[in-house]
């Protein structure tokens, strides 16, 4: 039977699925702005922050509503629990992006240290994490969420490298190195920072799909 | 601990028709257990079997067992009388005796053999209490119980069953005729009454059964389709059938 709720749980979920472009735009354009050194569209990104958290707001308000109104059950219940944590990530993930590009502010006008390697790959993974748990949530596909989750491992490999290449290289070689470093370095973080959001995504996506709880059980 | 309702492959007939099909269940003590499903599932019909209400129906009987503390309640030598004392039953309708609020509650002490006068006040009075009713009709006990409101009315016959000491209580709807006020009291009182009693509740009102119980099961035509704990059946049910009828989208 077709019911008047599901239009509000699609509304909902086309709701979140808007969210989760809008981050993954930031994420790429905060990239882009590292790639290029580039201040504009480093501010740029700091500017459209708060179309994201208009979102979560606008988000947060809904599932309220309809936990009061509709007072879902079941799988419903699972939807609008999750979707509502789901928002709060992806608002992270934003902010995440935004001091990106505040690190990309520090360094512009100066010459990178090193040519970038394992930051790009380190971007890829985010990117990736990013955009397969928002596919995950949308198709409702446990499986793409698992694998999600097994990403996150390499994203802290590639930090790890990040960090020792530039502690180890650079920082305690020359001290003087450390304020083209330490941005670079904290950028490293900021992108596992990203994938330990689409990490916890995607674990609430399969709760939403199984009601498996897989967070911390590693 | 163990289950005050021990219950193998119960079918109930009303005539040739089979209401209930081989149900199995184990209701354990102290707790509330609520059965939902469409009208005409069988809920009403499975805890009328539990004291044998149904006995009183031309042409209705029961095959499997029912253990109540490992005794089957439908051997020959089961004296029903008492059986009925000890498992009592609120219905959906408040239906008091047109008599006073205290006969109603005297009313069933009497047959069952409390003379004493002074033990009769003592029972009401306990009763009224613990069915939180006491502070409202405390000064007019002689009044007519059909002057009471319809959510007293149900706290008079809740009163009622207490007052013979029962150890499980079967509610069929209790709140299904009254206003959210009322409800919310008989809700209190049931989380209250667990405390000392065995409570079954056959209730429409899915939000009210994920709210009074611990644990619930979910019969649809005759079949008990799945029981569990009540978190477990509200938040992730493992049957479809379940998982339709809460959410809506059963039919």
């Amino acid at each position: 039977m077709e019911r008047h709720f599901d239009q509000e749980l699609e509304d909902l979920k086309n709701d979140l699925l808007k969210m989760g472009v809008m981050a993954e735009e930031a994420i790429f354009a905060s990239v882009e702005a590292l790639k290029k050194l580039d201040p504009e569209k480093a501010k740029n990104v700091i500017n459209k922050d708060k179309f994201i958290d208009d979102m979560e707001n606008v988000i947060d308000e809904k599932c309220l509503d309809l936990l009061a109104l509709r007072q879902p059950m079941a799988s419903d219940l699972r939807f609008i629990a999750m979707v509502s944590k789901i928002s709060t990530d992806l608002e992270r993930i934003a902010d995440l992006a935004v001091d990106i590009a505040q690190r990309v502010l520090e360094l512009s006008g100066k010459p990178l240290l090193k040519p970038l390697i394992d930051i790009p790959r380190l971007t890829d993974i985010a990117q990736k994490m990013t955009k397969d748990a928002i596919n995950a949530f949308v198709n409702k596909d446990a499986d793409l969420a698992g694998k999600v989750i097994l990403l996150d491992n390499e994203a802290d490999r590639l930090r790890n490298l990040v960090q020792k290449e530039l502690i180890e290289d650079f920082i305690t070689k020359d001290p003087a190195t450390a304020p083209r470093a330490v941005p670079l370095l904290l950028i490293a973080r900021h992108l596992e920072r990203i994938c330990d959001h689409a990490t916890n995504i995607a674990e609430d996506v399969i709760y939403m799909v199984k009601a498996d709880v897989v967070k911390h059980h590693q | 601990m163990d289950p005050t309702f021990k219950i193998h492959g119960l079918s109930a007939f009303y005539g040739a028709k089979e209401v209930l099909k081989g149900i199995n269940i184990n209701i354990l003590p102290n707790s509330v257990t609520a059965i939902i499903g469409p009208s005409g599932c069988g809920k009403s019909t499975f805890i009328r079997s539990l004291n044998r209400i149904n006995d009183l129906i031309l042409n209705f009987h029961t095959a499997g067992k029912v253990f109540y503390h490992n005794q089957d309640i439908y051997a020959k030598d089961v004296d029903v009388f008492d059986l009925r004392r000890r498992i009592g039953m609120v219905f959906q309708k408040p239906n008091p005796f047109p008599k006073s609020i205290y006969d109603n509650i005297a009313y069933g002490l009497r047959i069952h053999d409390f003379t004493t006068r002074e033990m009769i006040d003592e029972i009401v009075q306990k009763s009224l209490k613990k069915a939180a009713l006491w502070d409202e009709v405390k000064d007019s006990l002689k009044q007519n119980a059909l002057t009471l409101s319809g959510g007293q009315q149900q706290r008079l016959c809740i009163a009622r069953t207490l007052a013979i000491e029962p150890e499980v209580i079967l509610f069929d709807e209790p709140c299904s005729a009254l206003d959210p006020i009322s409800t919310a009291k008989i809700e209190e009182l049931i989380h209250q009454l667990k405390q000392n009693y065995t409570i079954i509740i056959v209730t429409h009102n899915m939000q009210q059964a994920a709210r009074v119980s611990d644990y619930a099961g979910f019969f649809l035509l005759g079949e008990l389709i799945e029981f569990d704990k009540t978190e477990v059946i509200f938040k992730a049910p493992k049957d479809k059938r379940t998982e339709d009828y809460i959410t809506g989208r059963f039919g």
